[in-house]
């Protein structure tokens, strides 16, 4: 087991954590009561009070690098839970944001997802579910999975093949160009 | 008028951002000043002596004192003037270290503030008056509220030390939450037996009256001279006559109600006697169930006891008593289990309180000490204790520690696996606490020897499955999650103030914090005492304790009151409110604003009537002299002129800076 040296504290990531979420890392005190209720803790790879842990220690490879904040399904169970009011789904939505920054995404795919999420929104209003799985697929070069099922859902007239854009899909991507702008800037 | 001004360094407390030296020389500039010094620690022996030498020296009629608050030294400068031969009430303190170099880092603006300090304090004292305080009789009799431990032991304390006791009891018998116990840790000794004698000893001393089944109504009056009015609730049964034979609870047809004393985990009869050891041993009717105070008629008690004590009619009755000091032990409350929805308390019938658990376990409970499930009788197999249920919870608004549950788990823990051997216990926990001699061995038993199952982590959930429950929670040492199935669960919910502890609080006008425990009055240098004179703290009122604080403190309180009581007269501050007769116009606003009716009319030979105060009920708060519209009440040491002398000398200060 590799030695963590506490001298390696990064102070300016905790801070930034802090910031960013709104949310006080210092009032964790660790009794687990976030990883006990986790629906996703058994795919994660640093259950989610050790990622508390790690950001009162200022380990920001570790953390932003970690598989856990990309599983996270943002259910809140934690922060329903926390006794100490810490918001942990808003500081694991907080790490997502962080590791874009800084490309340290190991979950390509889960970002893809949100990407792909995002895009079809921007272009339609609203959620365009077949041209999503389609350009997921595509981007993700597995352009055939989970194709069986899709006579099913089509079937049951849950999917539509053609995209029904709302009105004033214009407005909406104006917000998203908005948000590119300030970003770029 | 020839004043003093010693200014205190206190280390580098003041020193660091005031220059102090400097606060010195300016305050030589002063009227009425004729000799000013600063010094290291003028509270220090040296630094008094050289009060003592200067007031000698330069024939100094007033002094003041710019250093820390009066409230740290205010008396022991007193002493040292009056020592050098000064009327004690010639003096003033600046408080320049509280409400100046503590709260500011500008050296120039903290002295600047200093030296206007300095100066309005030498602008009061040059208006001071001699003063001298009155003596007043004592009444050396003490009230205990609260017959827990803590209450019980204060009372036979007092009682030992030859003083007349008044004990209230809200609850019909004495004992307190000592009673409800199984054993207590980390000796695993029987409560009630230990308890028992303690509370015979109470029943039988002659100098303690009981008065159980009451409550307080209202409290007035001061240090040593209170009067009470006691609540003494109906019984609805002649305690002069009943024997406590019981004979009325066999045949009570009403066997619904609700069991205080076993937490509900079982019912009573609506007429009771709360427990086998209950002191004193005699019914009383809950008329929330009584057939006759419900459906208007039954009286199958009152046929069957053999001493006619039955009385249906009975009222409330108040009873006053005159008392010198009061001693408060009204104990502690527990979070209502249904704040915690995540375990399903309220909901689940297996899933129960640490107290309800005791009485499970206790061999005077309903089930004689046999552990069963609520739900079906059935013993269980595995046993779940969640600790810090509400406490160290913020999301709760109770972010303190309960103190005790660590160990009643432990010991709990230990119990049910001597009652059911092939039991498996369980025990979530965040930290364990065990300070104090004894208790870190006695939870390292509970596993070592009892195989305790200590699990470090909080639980999530609880949710049933079949007959069982599963109890979700997480393994933070290994940082996974874990599971178990379990027949029972204990929750240690967090203890809360004694429910209606505000109340009296406001009755006794004592303070309590956020949380409703009251305030003693120094947290660490006078931890049995209140800021109101007279009254002292015993137990878990004061905040969460075990068994042994809440007796040590208890004992605490008896000498306290036994110190306070060890003088036949004690000495009232002269720094009170007076009226002059010539100016006031007897409205009496202030008899109508004072807290603490320390104003009553007054007839004078020529039938005028005017405002007169009583010497001994003033505490100087100075709320009525703030009413009158006449300014003919003024409080003594802080009157009108002194005020503005102070004013006055300020705006002078601001005056000549703005001049110059």
């Amino acid at each position: 087991m590799e030695i963590l040296d506490l001298g390696s504290i990064d102070r300016h990531f905790i801070r930034a954590v802090e910031e960013e979420s709104g949310q006080d890392v210092s009032h964790c005190y660790q009794c687990g009561n976030c990883t006990a209720g986790c629906p996703l803790s058994f795919a994660y790879d640093i259950p989610v009070h050790q990622i508390m842990r790690l950001i009162q220690l200022g380990q920001k490879e570790k953390v932003l690098r970690s598989h856990a904040i990309w599983l996270c399904a943002t259910c809140e169970t934690c922060t329903t839970r926390c006794p100490c009011e810490v918001d942990v789904a808003r500081v694991m939505d907080t790490l997502r944001i962080m590791a874009r920054r800084e490309g340290t995404v190991s979950e390509e795919g889960v970002r893809r997802f949100y990407d792909t999420f995002l895009d079809s929104v921007k272009r339609h209003g609203r959620l365009y579910e077949v041209g999503l799985l389609m350009r997921y697929n595509l981007l993700s070069g597995r352009p055939f999975a989970d194709a069986d099922l899709g006579p099913k859902v089509l079937g049951k007239g849950k999917l539509h093949f053609l995209p029904e854009n709302i009105k004033g899909v214009e407005a909406i991507k104006g917000i998203f160009d908005r948000f590119a702008k300030k970003r770029g800037a | 008028m020839r004043i003093g001004v010693f200014v205190c360094h206190c280390g580098t407390n003041i020193d660091g951002t005031v220059d102090s030296h400097q606060v010195a020389e300016e305050a030589k500039k002063f009227p009425h000043v004729v000799y000013a010094t600063d010094y290291l620690y003028t509270c220090s022996e040296p630094g008094q002596q050289e009060i003592q030498q200067a007031v000698g020296e330069h024939d100094l009629d007033g002094v003041v004192v710019a250093a820390c608050s009066p409230r740290m030294h205010e008396n022991t400068f007193r002493r040292t003037i009056e020592r050098a031969g000064l009327n004690r009430y010639m003096f003033e303190m600046a408080n320049i270290r509280e409400h100046c170099s503590w709260i500011g880092e500008d050296r120039e603006a903290n002295t600047h503030k200093a030296i206007e300090l300095v100066r309005m304090a030498v602008a009061k004292v040059a208006n001071h008056v001699h003063l001298h305080p009155s003596y007043f009789e004592v009444n050396k009799r003490v009230l205990v509220i609260g017959a827990g431990v803590a209450g019980m032991q204060a009372a036979l304390d007092c009682a030992d030390g030859g003083l007349d006791v008044v004990l209230v009891e809200k609850k019909s018998s004495i004992g307190g939450r000592m009673a409800q116990l199984d054993k207590t840790f980390p000796t695993v000794d029987c409560s009630i037996c230990i308890l028992g004698p303690k509370m015979v000893d109470v029943g039988q001393h002659e100098k303690i009256k009981l008065c159980t089944y009451s409550e307080i109504e209202d409290i007035s009056g001061y240090v040593g001279n209170y009067t009470v009015n006691i609540r003494r609730k109906a019984t609805y049964v002649d305690w002069g006559k009943c024997t406590g034979c019981g004979l009325c609870m066999e045949k009570c047809p009403s066997k619904k109600a609700y069991d205080y004393h076993n937490e509900g985990i079982a019912d009573t009869t609506a007429i009771n006697i709360s427990f086998p050891q209950a002191i004193p041993k005699k019914a009383t009717i809950d008329p929330e169930y009584c057939r006759q105070f419900t459906k208007g008629k039954c009286g199958v008690c009152a046929k069957v006891c053999p001493l006619g004590a039955i009385d249906y009619e009975m009222e409330d009755e108040i009873v006053a008593e005159e008392v010198g000091a009061i001693i408060v032990a009204t104990g502690y409350g527990l979070l209502n289990m249904e704040e915690l929805g995540e375990y399903g308390a309220g909901r689940y019938p297996d899933v129960i309180t640490g107290i309800q658990y005791e009485r499970f376990l206790n061999a005077s409970g309903p089930t004689q000490g046999h552990v069963v499930r609520p739900s079906d009788g059935e013993e269980p197999k595995r046993v779940v204790f969640i600790s810090c249920a509400g406490s160290r919870d913020a999301s709760l608004d109770r972010p303190y520690c309960s103190n005790f549950c660590c160990m009643y788990i432990a010991k709990q823990a230990i119990l049910t696996r001597d009652h059911i051997p092939d039991s498996e216990v369980y025990v979530f926990y965040m930290d364990t606490r065990s300070p104090s001699k004894g208790y870190e061995e006695f939870i390292r038993r509970a596993q070592e020897e009892y195989g305790v199952q200590y699990v470090r982590g909080r639980v999530s959930r609880i949710y049933p499955k079949g007959k069982r429950m599963v109890v979700r929670g997480a393994d933070t040492l290994l940082g996974t999650q874990v599971e178990v199935e379990t027949d029972l669960v204990v929750l240690a919910t967090a203890a809360t103030c004694a429910p209606e502890a505000e109340e009296l609080a406001e009755k006794l006008r004592i303070s309590y914090d956020e949380y409703g425990f009251y305030m003693e009055s120094h947290p660490k240098l006078r931890p049995v005492e209140t800021n109101t004179s007279g009254v002292f703290l015993a137990g878990a009122c004061q905040g969460p304790k075990d068994i042994p604080a809440a007796v040590g403190q208890g004992s605490a309180a008896a000498s306290k009151v036994l110190s306070l009581f060890s003088k036949d007269q004690l000495e009232s501050d002269p720094q009170i409110a007076q009226v002059m007769e010539l100016r006031c116009v007897g409205c009496l606003k202030c008899a109508d604003t004072c807290p603490f009716q320390a104003i009553e009319e007054k007839e004078l030979p020529d039938g005028r009537v005017v405002g007169h105060v009583i010497e001994t009920v003033c505490q100087g708060c100075g709320l009525c002299t703030s009413i009158c519209p006449s300014g003919a009440i003024q409080l003594q040491q802080c009157t009108d002129n002194q005020l503005i002398a102070e004013v006055e000398a300020l705006c002078q200060a601001w005056r000549e800076r703005s001049s110059g």
